[in-house]
C-alpha cells in the first residue's frame, strides 16, 4: 500500500504510528515535497490483518524476537513453555548511577542494569512471554544508551513501542 | 481524467518498512535452514494415513545411526509429534538467538505447538478480532510455521523432518516456506481413496520440483502374530497403482503393527523398541533411502495437463 499525493505527484512517506489499545491503528503518511500529513486509520480487524504477517506498520524500532508471533497471538499459551535463558541477566555488571545514559549504542547487554523495582514489574508478566519483553525492554534501552531500567524506563518503551499489555 | 502514477511506477520506499520486514522474515528462515543438508517433509495429502507415526519413527531411526536430525510439527492444529517421541510438556530455553527445541530421549530435536499450550484439551485458538477469524488463521498459522522452522535453535542438522498435516494446501504451505525442500515422502494405504487422495499431492510436489519424492505405502497388509499369515487390510492396490501411474517410486511397505502404535503412543518408536519388528525393519530401510537421497535432486517433472 502506497499513498500519492496528488497535488505534488510526490509519494508520501510514513511518519508516525499509534496504537490507541482498543485494536485499532492510526498511520500517518507526510507528503515529502509540500508536508501534507494524512492519517490511515484501521479498524480491528484491519490491524490484525496486517499484525498476522508478523510485520508493523512503519517499521521495527527492536528486532524481531524469537516466535514473535506465536507468543504474541497464540491464546492460552503454556506458562511454563520457556525456561528464561541467561544470556540478559537480570542484574549482572557495574551498576549504573540512577539515570546514568550512555551514549546510543555504549551500552551493552552486560551493562544494563534492571532496578528491583522493573525486575518485580518484569516477574508479573506471563513466563510465556517474559523473555522476549525483558529482550525487548533490553535491547530499547540499549539503542537509546539507557544503563538501568525502571519502571519509568518501561512505560517510556512501552509508549514508545505500543506494547500494549507488556 | 488526469493520470494517477500506478502502485508500480511510485518507488517503493514509502518508509512504512512492510517490504523490508517480510525480506527479513525470509533472510531469519534461510539463515537458519543454510545449516540443514536436507529439509524431508513427511506429507500425504490424506489424513489418517500415520504420517506423525512414521515421522516419528523415521526421525528416531536417523538419530540412531548418528545423523543429527530434527522434527518439526507441522499440525498446528492436532499436534502429536512431541507425545510420539516422549518429549511432552517439555521446556524450551528460551535465547535471543532463538528458542532451544526439545531434545527426545532416541535424540531428535523436536518443536510442536503442543509445548506452547497450556492445555491438553485445548484447540488452537488466536488473540484476534472475533470476526472473520478465517481470513487470518492461515495467514497466522503459516507465520507460526516459519517461527517453527527459522526461530527454533536447530544448529547444524543432516536431516530436519515437517510432519505435514492433511490437505495439499498445508504442502504448498510448506513450499511456500522451503522452496528448495529436499524431499517429500508421500504417505499413503493401499487403498484406492487414498490413492485419489494423494495423487493430488503428488502432482504439487511434482510441479513444485522437489528433489526427490517417493510414495511410503502404511498399513499395507497385517501379518497374523498366531499363524504368520499375511492378510490385506485394504481392497485393491492403491499405492502401487499410484507408482505406476505417477512414476513416484514407491519406497516402503510398512505392514500393520499394533505395536507401532502403541510404541509411538507409550513416546518411544517402535525402531528403538523392537527394531526387528517387520515395520521397524520397513521403516529402517526408508531411512536408508531417505539418508541415500540426501542432496540428490532428481529433478522433478511438470507434468503438462493437457488443453
Amino acid at each position: 500500500m502506497k499513498f500519492l499525493c496528488l497535488d505534488c505527484d510526490d509519494i508520501m512517506k510514513f511518519a508516525e504510528r499509534q496504537l490507541p489499545g482498543d485494536g485499532t491503528l492510526a498511520a500517518v503518511f507526510k507528503c515529502g515535497s509540500c508536508g501534507r500529513e494524512m492519517a490511515m486509520l484501521t479498524n480491528p480487524m484491519e490491524t490484525q490483518l496486517v499484525s498476522s504477517l508478523g510485520i508493523k506498520i512503519g517499521g521495527r524500532e527492536v528486532p524481531a524476537q524469537p516466535m514473535e508471533l506465536a507468543r504474541t497471538s497464540l491464546e492460552g499459551g503454556r506458562d511454563e513453555a520457556f525456561v528464561l535463558s541467561e544470556d540478559i541477566p537480570l542484574t549482572s555488571g557495574a551498576p549504573a548511577a540512577q539515570g546514568e545514559e550512555a551514549s546510543p549504542g555504549e551500552a551493552t547487554a552486560g551493562r544494563i542494569v534492571w532496578t528491583s523495582e522493573a525486575a518485580g514489574r518484569l516477574e508479573r508478566v506471563p513466563s510465556f512471554v517474559r523473555g522476549m519483553v525483558k529482550r525487548i525492554y533490553t535491547d530499547w534501552a540499549r539503542e537509546r544508551g539507557v544503563l538501568e531500567i525502571t519502571p519509568d524506563i518501561m512505560d517510556r518503551a512501552r509508549t514508545e513501542l505500543g506494547l500494549e499489555g507488556m | 481524467m488526469r493520470k494517477i502514477r500506478t502502485y508500480q511506477d511510485v518507488p517503493h520506499d514509502t518508509g512504512s518498512g512492510l517490504l523490508e520486514q517480510v525480506l527479513d522474515q525470509h533472510h531469519r528462515l534461510a539463515e537458519r535452514l543454510a545449516l540443514v543438508r536436507s529439509v524431508v517433509a513427511v506429507a500425504s495429502g490424506k489424513g489418517g494415513v500415520g504420517k506423525s507415526a512414521i515421522t516419528a519413527n523415521l526421525a528416531a531411526a536417523l538419530a540412531a545411526r548418528g545423523l543429527a536430525v530434527g522434527a518439526v510439527d507441522a499440525d498446528l492444529n492436532g499436534p502429536s509429534l512431541g507425545r510420539m517421541l516422549g518429549v511432552s510438556g517439555a521446556r524450551l530455553a528460551d535465547r535471543a538467538s532463538g528458542v532451544e527445541p526439545a531434545q527426545s530421549p532416541s535424540g531428535v530435536r523436536v518443536m510442536s505447538m503442543e509445548f506452547l499450550q497450556e492445555e491438553e484439551d485445548a484447540p488452537l485458538r488466536w488473540r484476534e478480532p472475533s470476526m472473520g477469524r478465517f481470513i487470518w488463521q492461515s495467514t497466522l498459522e503459516t507465520g507460526v510455521l516459519r517461527e517453527f522452522l527459522g526461530d527454533v535453535e536447530w544448529g547444524e542438522l543432516d536431516i530436519l523432518l515437517v510432519d505435514v498435516p492433511p490437505g495439499t494446501d498445508k504442502i504448498a504451505r510448506l513450499l511456500e516456506l522451503v522452496p528448495d525442500l529436499d524431499q517429500m515422502l508421500l504417505v499413503t494405504t493401499p487403498s484406492e481413496t487414498s490413492r485419489f487422495v494423494v495423487s493430488k499431492s503428488v502432482r504439487m510436489a511434482r510441479e513444485a520440483a522437489v528433489g526427490t519424492v517417493a510414495l511410503v505405502s502404511n498399513m499395507a497388509g497385517h501379518t497374523c502374530p498366531e499363524c504368520g499369515h499375511v492378510s490385506d487390510l485394504f481392497a485393491g492396490d492403491g499405492a502401487k497403482r499410484l507408482e505406476e501411474e505417477s512414476g513416484v517410486p514407491l519406497w516402503a511397505e510398512i505392514p500393520f503393527d499394533p505395536r507401532l502404535g502403541a510404541a509411538t503412543d507409550s513416546g518411544t518408536p517402535l525402531v528403538i523398541t523392537d527394531p526387528d519388528a517387520d515395520s521397524s525393519r520397513a521403516i529402517l530401510a526408508l531411512a536408508d533411502r531417505v539418508e541415500e537421497h540426501v542432496g540428490i535432486r532428481e529433478g522433478g517433472v511438470v507434468e503438462e495437463t493437457g488443453s
